[in-house]
């Protein structure tokens, strides 16, 4: 993230007088006093909740730390020993599949219905609200009793299939299927993305489909030569977001599997792995080395986006 | 119906293609509240029916699920859980208004060596896992005895620690014109009184947006409560409903879904009344709900 942007300086003004251009030097300094003033809580928050802490626990990922006797230091021991612990190992590869299963899915739910709506019909509006109504709620635990409910043994998914011939119980009780309804709550909450891409959808210039349609291009070659590099800039905003997102999902699948991530650890995601170490089994050493290689893959992920961003993502004309 | 046509405007208006996408929307609304409807609809149903009966009409109609609801569970009574939310999100509320304007304030009009620092710092923040200060942060508390207190949920929101509210300030008064806090200056007005007097009445809409996301994220948080809260007295909503989850017995459905209808309303209401600010404030800042 170095490459993240200071503020823009604002611009000397070329009118309206010397007032704000560049401040007397005593008014430098009275700004200068009164930024930190105005920044004092952030500036704590950011030292005593942020960074401070951000550094003790890289600390704490190099020691055996139970939260009542002091650290003690083992060296890489923590992140060794993730390569032999299969419930570790588990956990990183279910998570890494709800991300690749769910985000393109909700991505392609939210493109699809945020181009359904990018048109001026009366009831837009109220399609757009209704929709964006679940990325609201579904975070709540009450969302994630009714998924719990829908998906057991003997609900309506259970009896839905049953009546099709596909006697599959309980979807949140089959190890093969656990994960799905997950998906399927992730999925249902692409009201926010959409609601991003039909505001990028709104910047692309009229003329472009105009003179698509005078060359005759059609619907799909429309989508794909127009549509889509117009839309790439928010299309990659949604997908960074969406992956550092997805992997911090936690309520849902602790809710829908008791706690426990199960059935056989097939919903065991990375933050429920993370919270059972820390905070059932006092492995706060452990829980701090795996939250550093979190940070350490999003990081990676997030760069090779922004990396792979240049190949893909079409920012305008540079030559304009 | 406006007369402003679709994107692709050469094309000739079928007659039959507005109803067929408006099946289609409507289509995909049902499906999208149908989780909610079963919610509302098993609220009222009897615990056995609940799983039994597919269809969305209870055969023994039981409102009684919500004066049972009432009663709470272990001993702790609804309108104490509700209230714990509510204090909880009101203070977080309060909290990340004044911290995070101050903030913007300072990122977005005052200038001194050291803001590019402290605004990439910000930024970076942003995408940063909670994962990674969760440890230290408990060890800290712990170490001042906060466990088991509101305060571990509570000095963050104080301390301006969600970035995505100071971002949004931020961008917001880079949009208010400069002219007026100059015109300020003019008047012999400091960095406190143009802010108090010139910039913080011309926040509303920002500070409204901050108070709505701010309320609905405490309200649905359950991280940091399931963490935090030891004392069952100081239990949420959230942490309430979670108790149901180990209840195996049947006959607990009916009020444990009229609790979690009763835990989507304050959110549901704020969706009502704010629904058209909501959806602005996530188009220009990519806020999540």
């Amino acid at each position: 993230m170095a490459q993240a942007t200071a503020p823009p300086r604002p611009m000397p003004r070329p009118s309206g007088g010397t007032s704000a251009a560049e401040p007397p030097p005593r008014r430098r300094r009275s700004q200068a006093v009164a930024g930190h003033v105005f920044l004092a809580p952030w500036l704590i928050g950011a030292v005593v909740l942020t960074l401070g802490p951000m550094l003790i626990s890289l600390y704490l990922s190099f020691t055996d730390y139970d939260l009542f006797s002091r650290p003690h230091w083992v060296g890489l021991a923590n992140y060794r020993y993730m390569f032999e612990d299969d419930k570790f190992l588990t956990s990183a590869k279910v998570t890494l599949k709800f991300v690749l299963i769910g985000g393109p899915l909700k991505l392609a739910a939210a493109l699809g219905v945020a181009l359904l709506l990018n048109r001026a019909r009366t009831g837009v509006g109220l399609y757009r609200a209704a929709f964006y109504a679940p990325s609201l709620l579904g975070a709540s635990v009450s969302v994630a009793l009714v998924w719990r409910s829908l998906f057991a043994t003997g609900g309506l998914t259970d009896r839905t299939t049953s009546f099709f011939g596909w006697h599959v119980g309980g979807l949140t009780d089959n190890p093969d299927y656990a994960m799905y309804p997950l998906v399927l709550l992730t999925v249902w909450q692409f009201g926010a993305p959409m609601v991003i891409f039909l505001a990028g959808l709104k910047q692309i210039p009229k003329e472009l489909y105009e003179s698509a349609a005078l060359d005759g291009a059609g619907r799909l070659r429309t989508f794909f030569s127009i549509t889509l590099p117009m839309l790439s800039p928010v299309l990659f905003f949604n997908l960074v977001m969406e992956i550092i997102h997805s992997f911090q999902s936690f309520t849902s699948a602790f809710v829908i599997s008791g706690g426990t991530g199960g059935p056989s650890n097939s919903t065991l995601f990375y933050s429920l792995y993370l919270y059972q170490q820390a905070f059932t089994n006092f492995h706060m050493g452990y829980a701090a080395a795996m939250a550093w290689l979190l940070l350490a893959v999003i990081a990676v992920v997030t760069y090779a986006a922004f990396r792979s961003a240049r190949l893909w993502v079409f920012y305008g004309q540079d030559d304009a | 119906m406006t007369t402003v046509t679709t994107p692709v405007r050469s094309r000739p208006r079928i007659p039959g293609r507005s109803l067929a996408w408006h099946v289609i929307c409507v289509a995909i609304g049902l499906v999208l509240l149908y989780p909610l409807l079963w919610l509302f609809t098993a609220s009222l149903k009897s615990g056995t029916e609940i799983l039994s009966n597919l269809s969305p009409i209870p055969k023994v109609f039981t409102p009684g699920n919500y004066s049972k609801a009432a009663d709470g569970i272990s001993g702790l009574t609804l309108w104490r859980l509700f209230g714990n939310s509510l204090l909880l999100a009101c203070l977080a509320v309060a909290g990340n208004v004044i911290s995070c304007s101050l903030a913007a304030y300072a990122f977005a009009r005052l200038r001194f060596c050291a803001r590019g620092l402290y605004f990439s710092v910000m930024i970076a923040t942003l995408m940063l896992p909670m994962h990674v200060m969760l440890i230290p942060q408990y060890v800290i508390y712990q170490k001042l005895g906060f466990l088991g207190t509101y305060l571990p949920l509570v000095i963050p929101k104080f301390l301006a620690t969600e970035a995505f509210f100071v971002f949004l300030i931020v961008q917001f008064i880079r949009s208010l014109p400069r002219e007026l806090d100059e015109a300020a200056v003019l008047d012999g007005c400091g960095p406190y009184r143009t802010f108090w007097y010139i910039i913080l009445p011309l926040l509303k809409p920002a500070l409204v947006t901050t108070t709505i996301f701010s309320f609905i994220s405490a309200w649905n948080d359950f991280f940091s409560q399931l963490i935090y809260l030891t004392d069952p007295k100081m239990y949420t909503l959230q942490l309430g409903l979670r108790l149901f989850v180990d209840q195996t017995d049947s006959s607990a459905y009916g009020p444990m879904f009229a609790m979690s209808v009763i835990a989507l309303l304050p959110v549901l209401l704020f969706f009502l009344a704010f629904q058209r600010l909501l959806v602005e404030g996530v188009q220009t800042s990519g806020l999540k709900g």
